[in-house]
């Protein structure tokens, strides 16, 4: 186990080096520069900044100074933000992005969860049939377009909730359950069949005929094993999340790291880009390693393969 | 990890005797047939195929018997809602929104068509090539694909947009680069299974060559899967495009998708919910018809789904 889990983090060394070297050259290749305004700056203050930020060295000594400077920690400072470093920018806004996350995992799990139980339980009643709907609904129709047209019902029509801005306790409803959405009808539709598979097994019948009650039955010896698909969906889940949120920070207007991100790869804030880039990707690859770990300890059969 | 994809061998004729094929195999029909015949049944994927259908055939033919252009611009008429002469509308400009989705159909289904048949190709030569091969080349070739899986390809799509302009071509490419892998896994799986079975032996004893073996004795034999996963793949696809336009990256105007339309929809919301609603609607419209489609093509030809 330790064996698999050591092997499998050592994996996503290259992984990472690798995302890092494109970025840095995909962005380098990149027309256009920071420093490039509507007013042409002169030449001599051009130079002194790029002395200044280290832009004249040859790219791959850059290259070779960024990476030194990553293995300590060190991002850099920003380019367009002065006398800011990516670290703090970071810091302020990663919090947002990462609180939106937190409520859509809520309102995933909360509404995907005992929508697949309930459509499992009662299958191939029109309780299940509304349960799959919605399902379908989920997956079939996109972020950007539940999220502009919930705000159009609930915000501009009904008056419940702002259509932007991240102020109040209210505000979050909306994003939350747009972000969130998607992830419960992939949550209800895993649930759903991981119950279908276990409620079928021999120890669920033993249950029952010991005179287990109905809720016992499901919930304390089918829902262990049900959620086994579930546990290894949510770490995929959890990236998609947070790499979700550029469009619903675009249409809710929230301060967040994805909205930030964007506008820093427009005015080519390289190591602002970069820092974003590595942080995403460093989370999204620590979360899928995460989940086949947990996937291996959840179910010992696939350690042996 | 290592293997995604280990089905046991399913002969090309797909016949697995389970007790409700068994008249159809007495009757003899071909595996396409049998696919087909499985498929009508399906109410799901027959409205799926025909409402695609119908929208195809829209947005291609229909722009010829409209009086008025996607361009053509009415300022003093501004936007006014559904009416008899503008049947969903017009935008501010004075535009016929009907007009509008009509082309932005055209480019939104091109646009998923191309992209997909540039994933189909590099993934079906990349996995045929890996399964075929066998050994360090497979496994090299595979561990690039587990590597690609893991990187966070939205965050790529998005920075490759932004940063070298916006053309249509360089859309393709970063679409289709994205949505080749799920393809090459499946076809490696295949060409694996198939490479045991004895006709292929057979065809190698003849002192066939190996693009003759892979082109004309395998693939023809994992076309059901293929078909699957193409259909799968273009709501993918289609949503990628629309994506990106949503945040501006995508198709640039005067050119308009369902993306761009509906991103504009979304800005001028407040006063005119048809800008919104209805290429909202239109584009999950097309998303759930190819999504039953796909799901009903995938039961016709029996493949199991790979989940990765």
């Amino acid at each position: 186990m330790l064996r698999f889990a050591l092997r499998r983090f050592l994996q996503t060394i290259p992984v990472m080096l690798c995302i890092i070297t494109v970025t840095f050259f995909m962005v380098r290749f990149a027309p256009g520069g920071p420093f490039t305004t509507e007013k042409a700056l002169s030449p001599e203050v051009l130079r002194n900044l790029e002395a200044h930020y280290g832009l004249d060295r040859p790219l791959w000594e850059q290259y070779v100074n960024y990476l030194g400077k990553l293995v300590r920690g060190d991002l850099g400072p920003s380019l367009k933000y002065t006398n800011r470093t990516v670290t703090e920018i970071i810091a302020e806004k990663l919090p947002v992005s990462l609180e939106l996350g937190a409520w859509a995992l809520l309102v995933a799990l909360l509404l995907g969860l005992p929508l697949g139980i309930v459509a499992a339980v009662k299958r191939n009643t029109w309780l299940d049939y509304l349960c799959s709907s919605v399902g379908m609904v989920g997956i079939c129709v996109p972020t950007f377009v539940l999220g502009p047209l919930l705000a159009l019902l609930l915000g501009i029509h009904l008056q419940w909730f702002n259509v932007s801005g991240w102020y109040e306790p209210g505000d979050r409803v909306l994003p939350a359950v747009t972000l969130g959405f998607v992830y419960a009808a992939y949550l209800m539709r895993l649930t759903r069949g991981g119950m279908l598979e276990i409620l079928h097994q021999d120890f669920i019948r033993t249950a029952r005929a010991k005179g287990a009650s109905e809720t016992r039955v499901i919930f304390k010896h089918a829902l262990r094993g049900g959620l086994l698909p579930v546990v290894s969906f949510l770490g995929p889940a959890i990236a998609g999340i947070l790499t979700g949120s550029f469009v619903i920070e675009t249409i809710f207007q929230i301060p967040g790291l994805g909205r930030e991100f964007v506008n820093s790869a427009f005015n080519r804030d390289y190591t602002l880009v970069l820092g974003t880039v590595i942080l995403y990707a460093a989370l999204i690859v620590l979360l899928n390693l995460v989940a086949d770990i947990a996937q291996v300890w959840l179910n010992p059969k696939l350690k042996f393969e | 990890m290592s293997a995604p994809f280990s089905e046991p061998p399913r002969p090309a004729d797909n016949r697995t005797l389970t007790a409700a094929r068994t008249s159809e195999l007495d009757a003899g029909y071909s595996p396409g047939a049998d696919a087909w015949r499985r498929l009508r049944k399906n109410k799901l994927a027959v409205f799926g195929g025909v409402t695609l259908l119908v929208l195809a055939l829209l947005c291609v033919v229909g722009p010829l018997f409209l009086s008025t252009s996607y361009q053509d611009q009415d300022l003093e008429l501004g936007a006014v809602g559904p009416c008899a002469e503008h049947w969903l509308g017009t935008d501010t400009l004075g535009r016929d929104l009907f007009a509008r989705m009509l082309y932005g159909g055209r480019i939104s289904l091109g646009v998923g068509l191309s992209a997909t048949l540039v994933a189909l190709t590099i993934g079906v030569l990349y996995g045929a090539i890996a399964g075929y091969v066998g050994g360090k080349t497979d496994a090299v070739m595979m561990r690039f694909v587990d590597i690609l899986y893991a990187l966070p390809f939205t965050i790529f799509v998005i920075l490759l947009m932004v940063i070298f302009g916006r053309n249509i071509i360089l859309l393709f490419v970063a679409i289709g680069a994205v949505e080749w892998l799920t393809m090459a896994r499946i076809v490696r799986g295949q060409v694996m299974a198939l490479k045991k079975l004895e006709f292929i032996e057979a065809a190698r004893a003849l002192g066939y060559g190996n693009r003759r073996i892979i082109f004309r004795h395998m693939l023809p034999n994992i076309v059901g899967p293929i078909i699957v996963y193409t259909t799968l793949t273009i709501p993918a696809v289609m949503l990628l495009e629309a994506f990106l336009s949503f945040l501006g990256l995508g198709v640039q105007p005067p050119m308009s998708s369902w993306g761009t339309l509906i991103k504009d929809g979304a800005e001028k919301m407040e006063e005119y919910w048809w800008l919104l609603v209805f290429p909202c609607s239109v584009f999950s419209l097309t998303l759930f018809s190819l999504n039953f489609l796909g799901d009903g093509l995938r039961d016709a030809f029996d493949v199991r789904s790979a989940k990765d």
